[in-house]
């Protein structure tokens, strides 16, 4: 739709408002993965993990509640289950391989003109270029 | 209060995410798939995200977190081979399912199966990420 690129604008601002609220008001970087990250390896304890699990239940709970008012919400995610058990393992231990997301490395590290957070980004989305490109093309299991 | 202001700022990200468009997977892979009906949101999305981030970032000088503390300290300059090794396995994770995990968990009440196997497997491979670091960090530097 012609429209889609103005609400990316627009929910791409929000997301880099959140990132503003969550460095400037607790001084920590806006990252997915470093936050579900460290309470799944358990290195967030205490006052940590509570400022974590505060976020992911934000992060869960307005989506939820807007795709109800919107009437329905879709990821369009048809592949087999396979795909996500194995894209899902690649991700959770990719991204704490190399410290930082799309979130992390992505918007908060380009936008510091952080040169680790520009080639984590120039790395992931090669490789899922490349990877879209074969599963899609060549061997059409996505 | 710090709970407060990280659940807004989930709470900001999360509709971000979903009125972008970036937690329905047919864009995000619509956009990596140069070979495909290229989708171009998501570049749109990365610039609306970083003008904001990148005011915040000169806000920080001279200044303290709201809450107390320290802002996080410069970018570390050594890249390493966990960044590279790690970065190309989540795209590779990202290219196949299109899903990385903001957009998982913001997904997570209407994401269906798929949304939630993918949720399992990643919290999973988190969780075991610090053995495959150490192992990795162990490894001998190519030459």
């Amino acid at each position: 739709m012609p429209t889609d690129w103005i609400w990316g604008l627009v929910g791409g601002a929000l997301i880099g408002t959140a990132g503003a609220v969550y460095l400037l008001a607790n001084g920590r970087i806006m990252g997915a993965s470093g936050i579900v990250g460290a309470l799944a390896d358990r290195t967030a304890t205490g006052a940590a993990a509570h400022e974590r699990i505060a976020f992911i239940l934000g992060l869960f709970a307005l989506p939820a509640v807007l795709a109800l008012v919107m009437g329905g919400a879709s990821t369009h995610a048809g592949s087999a289950l396979w795909v996500y058990v194995a894209g899902g393992l690649l991700v959770g231990v990719g991204t704490r391989i190399a410290n930082g997301c799309t979130s992390g490395h992505g918007v908060c590290g380009i936008s510091r003109l952080s040169l680790r957070g520009m080639v984590a980004t120039v790395f992931y989305i090669l490789a899922g270029g490349l990877t879209i490109v074969a599963f899609r093309h060549l061997l059409g299991v996505v | 209060m710090r709970n407060l202001y990280a659940l807004v700022a989930g709470a900001l990200f999360g509709a971000g995410l979903l009125l972008s468009g970036m937690t329905d997977t047919r864009k995000v892979q619509g956009w990596l798939d140069i070979f495909g009906d290229w989708d171009p949101t998501l570049a749109f999305v990365m610039g609306g995200a970083i003008l904001p981030m990148a005011v915040a970032w000169q806000l920080t000088r001279g200044r303290k977190p709201l809450m107390g503390g320290a802002f996080p300290p410069p970018p570390e300059p050594r890249l390493g081979r966990s960044l590279v090794i790690g970065s190309v396995m989540f795209g590779m994770g990202w290219g196949l399912t299109g899903l990385c995990p903001g957009p998982a968990v913001a997904s997570a009440s209407f994401g269906g199966t798929e949304g939630l196997v993918f949720l399992a497997a990643m919290i999973s491979g988190m969780a075991l990420a610090p053995y495959a670091k150490r192992r990795l960090d162990a490894s001998p530097a190519p030459a």
